[in-house]
């Protein structure tokens, strides 16, 4: 069965919640799941977009970001989560505010046998590290659950991720 | 590979020579020696990191991004350096012109034993943020040419790497300062005022 293509309109709907709530720093590893994201803030001149060599940097960049009294998001893949894990120590012990969009692989429809371990463990490994976790996999929550996490991240100082699934970013058809 | 230079440069005179010209400029120690010797020297501008291995380099950015009107300076060790190499090139691909970074180089694990680092192998720090694409990069070996170097830490067009090669003195392992909550709460206390608590 091949998947019935719509425009996604979830990439915007994050966008403009990270206008809402003031994001001014945007670190990430890219995926192809935000490659419209990414693009989006690149063209913002009130948003730096920095692209990072390994996901940890990230982590790192917005506790410096937070020290500074700018906000800043996150977006990584699912198998970028596991190379964070050491530094949300920091962001634990120190309780600074930390929003991470992760768009998921190795779950809905994976196709990659070698996305299955990090996919299926990114949610259980992430609350470990003290990150609370929200998983959307309706597209048209994911604006709804970005502002709702932002919220609970700025206001609490923790570290929230949302978890963007597979069924939202799209599969790729290995059925031929 | 060139001939080994010997460094004359006690870790603890040579971070009090550079932060004896801090005036505003804002801090970021690596966890271990750095952070203890910051410590012997404590401001309200200094935020120090006592773990995440790898991340001082990076916490420096966001700042330096954060605060461009301030001068960043990140002052931590070659083994810590070493860990987050990626992020030499994901600074010096973004080229924040307030950032600096002074790595204090003992070429030792001192916290874990005095192992042996890859700088005392002949792997160059500051060639590697040179190539990286870093504005201004050098090392010294001695006082005489640290003092000469300071300025440019907090003056030149970042981003600025400096290796300073220190000798092997150890000094008490120790931190008035352990709770990181609180140690980030003062530092945006005194950076941002009333706002820190917005």
């Amino acid at each position: 069965m091949k998947a019935a293509i719509k425009p996604a309109t979830w990439p915007q709907d994050i966008y403009r919640v990270f206008k809402q709530i003031g994001i001014r720093q945007v670190a990430y590893v890219p995926d192809a799941g935000h490659t419209e994201l990414i693009k989006s803030c690149h063209a913002d001149k009130d948003i730096q977009a920095v692209s990072l060599t390994t996901e940890e940097e990230g982590v790192a960049m917005l506790a410096g970001a937070w020290l500074g009294g700018e906000r800043g998001a996150l977006l990584m893949q699912s198998s970028g989560a596991g190379n964070c894990i050491n530094m949300l120590g920091t962001i634990q012990e120190c309780r600074f505010p930390l929003l991470m969009l992760v768009t998921m692989r190795g779950e809905w429809g994976e196709f990659n046998p070698w996305q299955l371990p990090m996919g299926q463990s990114t949610a259980p490994i992430l609350e470990r590290a003290g990150s609370v976790v929200h998983h959307v996999d309706d597209a048209a929550r994911v604006g709804e659950t970005v502002f709702a996490a932002g919220q609970m991240t700025f206001s609490t100082g923790r570290a929230v991720a949302v978890l963007i699934g597979q069924r939202v970013v799209g599969f790729k058809d290995w059925s031929k | 590979m060139t001939q080994r230079k010997k460094s004359t440069l006690d870790r603890r005179v040579a971070l009090s020579a550079i932060l004896a010209r801090r005036k505003d400029a804002l801090l970021v120690t690596g966890l271990g020696s750095t952070c203890y010797d910051a410590g012997t020297m404590d401001h309200p501008n200094t935020f120090y990191l006592w773990g995440g291995m790898g991340a001082a380099a990076m916490v420096g950015l966001g700042l330096a991004l954060a605060q461009p009107k301030r001068r960043v300076i990140v002052a931590t060790g070659d083994g810590e350096m070493l860990m987050a190499l990626g992020a030499l090139a994901t600074i010096g691909a973004q080229r924040p012109r307030n950032l600096a970074i002074v790595v204090m180089d003992n070429e030792l694990y001192s916290e874990t034993g005095m192992q042996p680092t890859h700088t005392s192998r002949g792997v160059d720090l500051a060639g590697i943020a040179k190539a990286a694409s870093f504005a201004r990069t050098g090392t010294v070996y001695n006082l005489k040419q640290l003092e000469a170097w300071v300025p440019r830490l907090y003056q030149s067009t970042g981003p600025v790497f400096l290796v300073a090669k220190v000798t092997s003195t150890r000094y008490p392992m120790s931190i008035r300062f352990r709770d990181g909550t609180a140690i980030k709460n003062r530092f945006r206390e005194a950076l941002l005022g009333s706002k820190a608590f917005d």
